[in-house]
């Protein structure tokens, strides 16, 4: 059964959910998070959706689930790149994931992780 | 209104639920619906396949285009020959999940469509009903 | 039955240019169409009335031989409604057709009267069948028309701006039901992507009333954008309105509101991490930099 490849970036863990995902494989996830992080003591998850197209109340749980089990193991998690239809979508369907953390992009994500406050373009520009 | 293209489709396995996703995709896609309509109806039939297939113990989906006039719409029918829904009125309660419950999705489901109905009878089966106008 | 089909294709010249010569000029719109577009749509009609009537007979319209007649009468139809051609005069001019033709076809069955009346009241009952099905199309297109200039209107009614680099505001004008809820958390939701903003405000000063309604439209709009990533400020809010949501017992915890667009925006500049230093004194008059040297 093929896998959805979980990486390690430092402290973090990097997950792109790129296929449309059967149920096994979205427990399977879980499972392999959990464990990756007792494994290499990571303190934050970062899982890029913004491929994914269809988040269902299953695959709604299965983040919220993911977020919550990481924050026992003592790790952050933030879920970046909902697309606009999803949200919609989501909100429709009454879920509001209120464990779990978001960002716009895997680049906020990082940053909200990290803990770095955002200071904008201008400031590479020079301007005030 | 009149019924113009019929496709039957079964819910037999986990896979078969990302089947019928695609299916639902495409044809949504077919008949012109936005993005965010298109969003719904899929992942209305994700809730009500998953459904068929893990209460109802399999079953299967009609997928029906519609035309009314000028409108155009898409009805999607889960059958399965389950145990049932002893509480309709509560399971579509039960459906409004904030991310930990264990929800049947049903009430979810029936937001996101424009029609909706439940015919449940303990013992012999469900069949739930969710259609979508452009 | 084909002693219509034979008589229409016969006489075809002679019968069109009788058609368009008793159209009155108000059917006829030579101001909307040109004598050349109108003398090509007439002969096509003709050629079609042909095959239907050979193909499946003049009774059964619903028959195959009938499917481009109804096609070529649909587009005919749909195209003089866009030209601006009133539905009367569309019919109209499928009607006018009967003078002449029957006119045409007293002349060739003289002979005999049984065949002539039979005839002459397949022709009546054709013709006025045709003439419905021009109606409908025209119906049709009006109704397509005026769904798409409601869509239209509802999207133009809610423009997002971008205040800042990763600021936007929307400013509700109206109330807010579930259709322009919809359209609202399209357009935010799209331009938040497109201009990756983190912070929303929406002001609300435009919106007459805030009933528990509204506010489920306004939560459902911030929770769709807090999913995203982005963090939605809620401004103009009007002393009436505060009232309004405590008396309905509106929980509004999670959301942060501010009276008016300027405090909100100050609190996402804030928020995204910048302040706004004044660099030189603003000029006193518009003519202060003539006479004298400028400040530097």
């Amino acid at each position: 059964m093929d896998r959805i490849p979980v990486l390690r970036m430092g402290p973090l863990l990097l997950i792109t959910i790129q296929v449309d995902m059967h149920d096994k494989l979205a427990i399977q996830l879980q499972d392999d998070v959990t464990n990756r992080i007792s494994e290499w003591g990571s303190t934050g998850v970062l899982i890029d959706i913004s491929s994914l197209e269809i988040v269902d109340s299953f695959i709604g749980r299965m983040l919220a689930n993911i977020a919550a089990m990481s924050r026992v193991l003592g790790a952050e998690t933030v879920v970046v790149g909902m697309q606009p239809a999803v949200a919609i979508t989501l909100v429709e369907l009454g879920m509001s994931l209120p464990g779990v953390q978001t960002a716009l992009s895997v680049e906020a994500g990082m940053e909200l992780l990290y803990g770095a406050v955002t200071t904008g373009p201008e400031n590479e520009r020079g301007e005030a | 209104m009149s019924v113009a293209k019929r496709e039957v489709l079964p819910l037999k396995g986990s896979n078969d639920v990302v089947l019928a996703r695609q299916r639902v995709r495409q044809w949504a896609v077919e008949l012109k619906f936005s993005l965010v309509d298109q969003t719904k109806l899929v992942t209305a039939a994700s809730e009500l396949a998953r459904n068929a297939l893990d209460h109802g113990r399999g079953g299967s989906m009609t997928l029906e285009s519609l035309v009314n006039g000028v409108r155009l719409g898409l009805r999607m029918t889960f059958e399965d020959q389950g145990p049932g829904i002893p509480d309709i009125q509560q399971a579509l309660k039960d459906g409004f999940t904030t991310g930990s419950g264990m929800g049947l999705g049903l009430g979810g489901s029936k937001r996101l469509v424009n029609e909706f109905s439940i015919e449940s009878e303990v013992g012999k089966g469900t069949r739930v009903t969710a259609a979508r106008w452009k | 039955m084909n002693d219509l089909a034979e008589i229409i294709s016969q006489n075809e010249n002679k019968l069109r240019s009788e058609w368009i010569r008793t159209m009155s000029s108000a059917v006829e719109r030579s101001d909307l169409i040109g004598k050349a577009e109108l003398n090509d749509q007439c002969a096509s009609i003709l050629q079609a009335l042909v095959e239907g009537v050979r193909t499946s007979g003049a009774e059964n319209l619903a028959g195959a031989g009938w499917n481009s007649a109804r096609e070529l009468l649909n587009s005919i139809s749909s195209s003089r409604a866009r030209q601006g051609f009133s539905p009367l005069e569309i019919a109209t001019f499928v009607l006018s057709l009967k003078q002449p033709l029957f006119a045409l076809i007293r002349e060739k069955m003289a002979k005999s009267q049984d065949a002539l009346f039979d005839t002459i009241w397949s022709a009546t009952q054709l013709l006025d069948q045709l003439a419905l099905v021009t109606t409908e199309a025209y119906i049709t297109t009006r109704e397509e028309f005026i769904l798409r200039q409601q869509q239209e209107l509802l999207e133009l009614s809610t423009p997002v701006v971008k205040l800042w680099d990763g600021i936007l505001a929307l400013p509700i004008i109206g109330t807010l039901d579930s259709a322009r809820t919809q359209v609202v958390m399209e357009s935010l939701l799209q331009t938040v992507v497109a201009t990756n903003s983190r912070y929303a405000i929406i002001d609300i000063t435009g919106v007459p009333t805030v009933d528990t309604l509204v506010a489920q439209h306004l939560l459902k709009t911030i929770t769709a954008a807090r999913l995203m990533g982005a963090e939605c400020i809620i401004s103009g809010v009007r002393p009436q309105i505060a009232q309004t949501i405590v008396h309905l017992g509106i929980n509004l915890e999670d959301v942060v509101t501010k009276a008016n667009l300027a405090d909100a925006f100050a609190l996402a500049l804030q928020r995204s991490g910048r302040t706004v230093v004044r660099t030189s004194a603003a000029p006193r008059s518009p003519m202060s930099g003539l006479f004298t040297k400028r400040e530097e």
